[in-house]
């Protein structure tokens, strides 16, 4: 049955904290297999969106729904499971644990054994971690950081530890994946590298990606949808150049 | 090239033999019941380790699922007359039931209210313990539990019994190592270290955090009835917040994330008494001094401080001889 | 029978007065640093058992014993978050729980190497002959262990309201960053709320000694039961802590009284329990505890 819904539906949201409105009604969706930015000044409520879409923030009322199915009921972890996954800002890497390690861990709903046949040494576990071992060798591959594999990920430089949190993301095969400022703390080319390897992953992996950003160089180079945020409601919502031209965007950004 | 799921296996093996030794090099049969002791307090040591290692959660009353453990299979190989398996099925159980009552509660919340709870339920357990008498035997304690004999064979001897108690933890051991090297251990230090990057990992943490802090009542129940079969009498006393401390002692101590550092703080702090002996108005003050300087210079323990200097030996050694790989310690 | 109700709860009252200092102490702390200190039941009993010392042992009157007792326990929770929370307090959180239990250890062996394991009773403040009150016998020294709460109490909402120091102290406890930046030194804000609580602390056992004997190792429980008033009137209120010391008193009083006294100390922890199952925001705190 072919979907023409949105992956990502987002309907009427809106966070409260306390007296403080974060969010108000917002109502955003996101294409399959596209790059959609999300985009505003600071404290437009970006990362609460994402919050509230990955469960990690509690929604005041509204919906979210992922392939037409409502997860707003949903745990963080289910809805990772069905496909929702994200990255940091503030990097959160496990940072005692090796690079391979890290992103084998991001594959850990995949992984087909349970605990007992972890005990036992079953063939179903040896099978199992092998598999996950291949794919995480893998996904290290694709963003450049296979010779890094044995290396504590505490000890690799801040732009390696980017790649290595999304890596992990992509090895949990999401439909949808959530980037929150990757572009954050890099230099020029690093946000050039960054560029082409968020196309990858949409059209090498087939992955969705929610780009939330700063800048816009990145976010106008590379997606295929922006919505802004100001102040907890949706500015406005469109192809890039389109937001680009928005009288309002501008006037947001620039303050009035 | 042995396969790589194995190295568990010898690492076991080695440990086996080494416990084994053990009795050989000790001056007199005394010390046996030192190791038997000491055998026990590791058996909870790998228990505590999984939950405050791995998990990141604090319990500050295993004293009391080691005691509820112990005083069940009393009850039940005595009052009940039912045999000692069964008693001993019963006491792990009792233990694991309880920790799964409290821990569903606690285990949803962020930040650490387990360590409150599990304060607070020890010392319920505790005053139990000495209040009802006709149960438990009040503060006198409970007296006449049979030695252990399973099908048949009675563990009469001291070195047997440390052999029987010494093979359960080799199995431990051998139960914990396998665990943290599999997808679960991988789990339990992401949450550890981030919660949020181990949620959208798809990690269901209340869920771990629940199995481990039921695991960690088990071990202790295992330990709870080997010890009372052991010493035929159990005493509220052994039961309370200064042995729960004692635990978190021997956990911190050996490194929290380390399944060798925990059983060697167990022994290391069941040997200190009798170090200590003559010092007892010390003791208490000794422990505290131990956790302080623990936490301030050297969080990861006996265990992490080895693994450090092998570490920084590695890297020297590689630095002069090229690239090579970096391992991590069991 | 209404006069055996009245004597309970007097003196839950009394206790509750002690449990509720302690609580306040716990608040304060974990507002400012966003720790729970283990250690907060020790300054109570080193309130008591200094001011039984100077008293004592020393010689000194009353009144002066208790001020410096309460004046060198204040200098201690200090010295602890100096030497033993500010080195380490960027450490996980596991690491400083396990550094309060390691000081309040140290401070219970301490207590036992320099004063034993026996118990201690302080004079009581003023006559020692009770006074009647509806049919139950009230001892003059809850009267003052209310009376000095109650100031001590007036005295912080003071501080916290009118004093500039106060609400640094509170603006570390609502955003420790904003704080930072608005050039509040967050690290002096930190010590001064261990001195705080411990001084707060130290005044809820000394009220406490001349009714309920003293030793080295009231702490623990004393902590505990003040930690369950922390919770109960919900963690990061002040004021709800001193409430909930009371109403943790008052129900320990008529447990005791009306159901057994035998498991008199296990009423406190099975409120606290089914606290923490159930609301664990208590009775004042917002609801909706960070659920996982």
């Amino acid at each position: 049955m072919p979907d023409s819904s949105p992956l990502l539906a987002v309907s009427e949201v809106s966070v409260r904290f306390g007296g403080v409105s974060a969010l108000a009604d917002v109502d955003f969706c996101i294409e399959k297999g596209t790059v959609t930015a999300l985009i505003g000044p600071n404290g437009a409520g970006k990362t609460t969106l994402l919050g509230a879409i990955t469960g990690m923030v509690g929604i005041s009322q509204g919906r979210v729904a992922l392939c037409g199915q409502d997860i707003t009921a949903l745990a963080p972890h289910v809805r990772a499971r069905r496909g929702v996954v994200r990255t940091f800002q503030n990097l959160e890497v496990f940072a005692n644990m090796t690079v391979l390690e890290n992103v084998m861990t991001g594959r850990h709903a995949l992984a087909p054994y349970g605990v007992l046949d972890g005990i036992l040494r079953t063939p179903r576990f040896r099978a199992g971690e092998r598999a996950c071992r291949e794919a995480a060798l893998a996904r290290l591959d694709f963003v450049g950081l296979a010779d890094k594999k044995d290396v504590l990920a505490g000890e690799l430089p801040y732009g390696s530890q980017r790649l290595l949190e999304m890596a992990r993301a992509v090895a949990a095969e999401p439909l949808l994946l959530l980037l929150d400022e990757p572009a954050a703390g890099l230099n020029t080319q690093e946000t050039k590298a960054l560029a082409g390897l968020i196309a990858r992953v949409r059209d090498e992996l087939g992955i969705t990606v929610g780009l939330v950003e700063h800048d816009m160089d990145l976010v106008m180079g590379i997606s295929d949808a922006v919505t802004v945020l100001n102040f907890g409601a949706v500015l406005a919502s469109g192809p890039p150049a389109q937001i680009q031209a928005d009288p309002d965007v501008v006037a947001a950004y620039l303050g009035d | 090239m042995k396969p790589w799921y194995a190295r568990n296996a010898a690492k076991a093996v080695l440990l086996a033999l080494a416990l084994g030794a053990a009795p050989l090099v000790l001056p007199n049969e005394y010390y046996i019941n030192i190791l038997i002791l000491g055998a026990i307090n590791a058996l909870i040591a790998l228990g505590l380790n999984l939950l405050l290692g791995y998990a990141g959660q604090i319990s500050l009353g295993h004293a009391a699922f080691f005691g509820l453990s112990a005083y069940a299979t009393a009850y039940a190989t005595t009052r009940l007359g039912l045999p000692i398996p069964v008693g001993m099925g019963l006491g792990v159980s009792l233990a694991a039931l309880v920790a799964w009552l409290i821990g569903i509660p606690t285990l949803r919340l962020r930040g650490n209210y387990l360590a409150m709870a599990t304060l607070g339920f020890g010392i319920i357990v505790h005053i139990f313990m000495n209040e009802t008498v006709e149960v438990t035997g009040g503060p006198s304690g409970f007296v006449g539990i049979p030695r252990l004999a399973l099908f048949g064979y009675a563990f009469d001897s001291d070195r047997s019994y440390y052999y029987f108690t010494a093979g359960v933890l080799v199995l431990a051991a051998l139960f914990c190592l396998n665990l943290i090297d599999s997808r679960l251990g991988r789990a339990l230090r992401a949450i550890h270290t981030s919660e949020r990057a181990a949620q959208t990992a798809g990690v269901d943490i209340a869920g771990y955090k629940l199995f481990v802090f039921v695991l960690s009542a088990v071990f202790a129940g295992v330990a709870g009835v080997l010890y009372a079969h052991f010493l035929s009498f159990v005493a509220p006393s052994s039961f309370g917040f200064h042995f729960s401390v004692q635990l978190v002692v021997m956990v911190v101590l050996g490194g929290m994330a380390s399944v060798w550092g925990a059983m060697a703080g167990a022994f290391f702090l069941t040997a200190l008494p009798e170090a200590l002996r003559g010092f007892e108005e010390v003791d208490i003050l000794i422990y505290g001094a131990i956790l302080v300087a623990c936490v301030m210079y050297m969080p990861m323990g006996m265990a992490g401080a080895a693994a450090g200097a092998w570490r920084r030996i590695g890297r020297w050694r590689r630095g002069s001889s090229g690239q090579g790989e970096g391992g991590h310690a069991g | 029978m209404f006069a055996a109700a009245a004597q309970y709860l007097v003196s839950g009252l009394t206790v509750g007065a002690t449990y509720g200092l302690t609580g306040l102490g716990f608040t304060m702390i974990f507002n400012t640093t966003g720790i729970i200190n283990f250690a907060q039941g020790e300054f109570v009993m080193l309130g008591g058992m200094m001011s039984v010392f100077f008293c004592t042992w020393l010689g000194l009157d009353l009144f002066s014993a208790i001020l410096l007792a309460v004046a060198v326990t204040a200098l201690v929770g200090a010295a602890m978050e100096r030497l033993t929370i500010r080195p380490i307090q960027s450490s996980s959180p596991i690491n400083l729980v396990i550094a309060t239990i390691g000081v309040s250890i140290l401070i219970r062996g301490a207590a036992m190497l320099l004063w034993g394991k026996d118990t201690f009773s302080l004079p009581p403040f003023g006559k020692a002959a009770p006074i009647a009150f509806l049919g139950a016998a009230v001892q003059p020294q809850s009267l003052w262990a209310l009376a000095i709460t109650l100031a001590l109490l007036t005295a912080l909402k003071l501080f916290f309201t009118a004093s500039i120091h106060g609400k640094a102290m509170l603006a570390c406890a609502c955003n420790r960053k904003a704080a930072s930046l608005m050039g509040i030194s967050v690290a002096r804000m930190s010590l001064f709320s261990f001195a705080l609580s411990a001084f707060t602390g130290a005044v809820g056992g000394a009220i406490l000694a001349p009714i309920t004997m003293t030793s080295y190792d009231v702490g623990m429980m004393l902590g505990l039961k003040g930690f369950a008033a922390c919770i109960l009137g919900g963690l990061g209120n002040p004021f709800g802590a001193a409430v909930g010391g009371l109403l943790i008193g008052i129900m320990e009083s008529f447990g005791a009284g009306y159901v057994s006294s035998a498991y008199k100390d296990a009423f406190a922890f099975v409120v606290l329990l089914l606290l923490l199952f159930v609301r664990p925001s208590g009775l004042f705190g917002k609801a909706g505890v960070e659920r996982v």
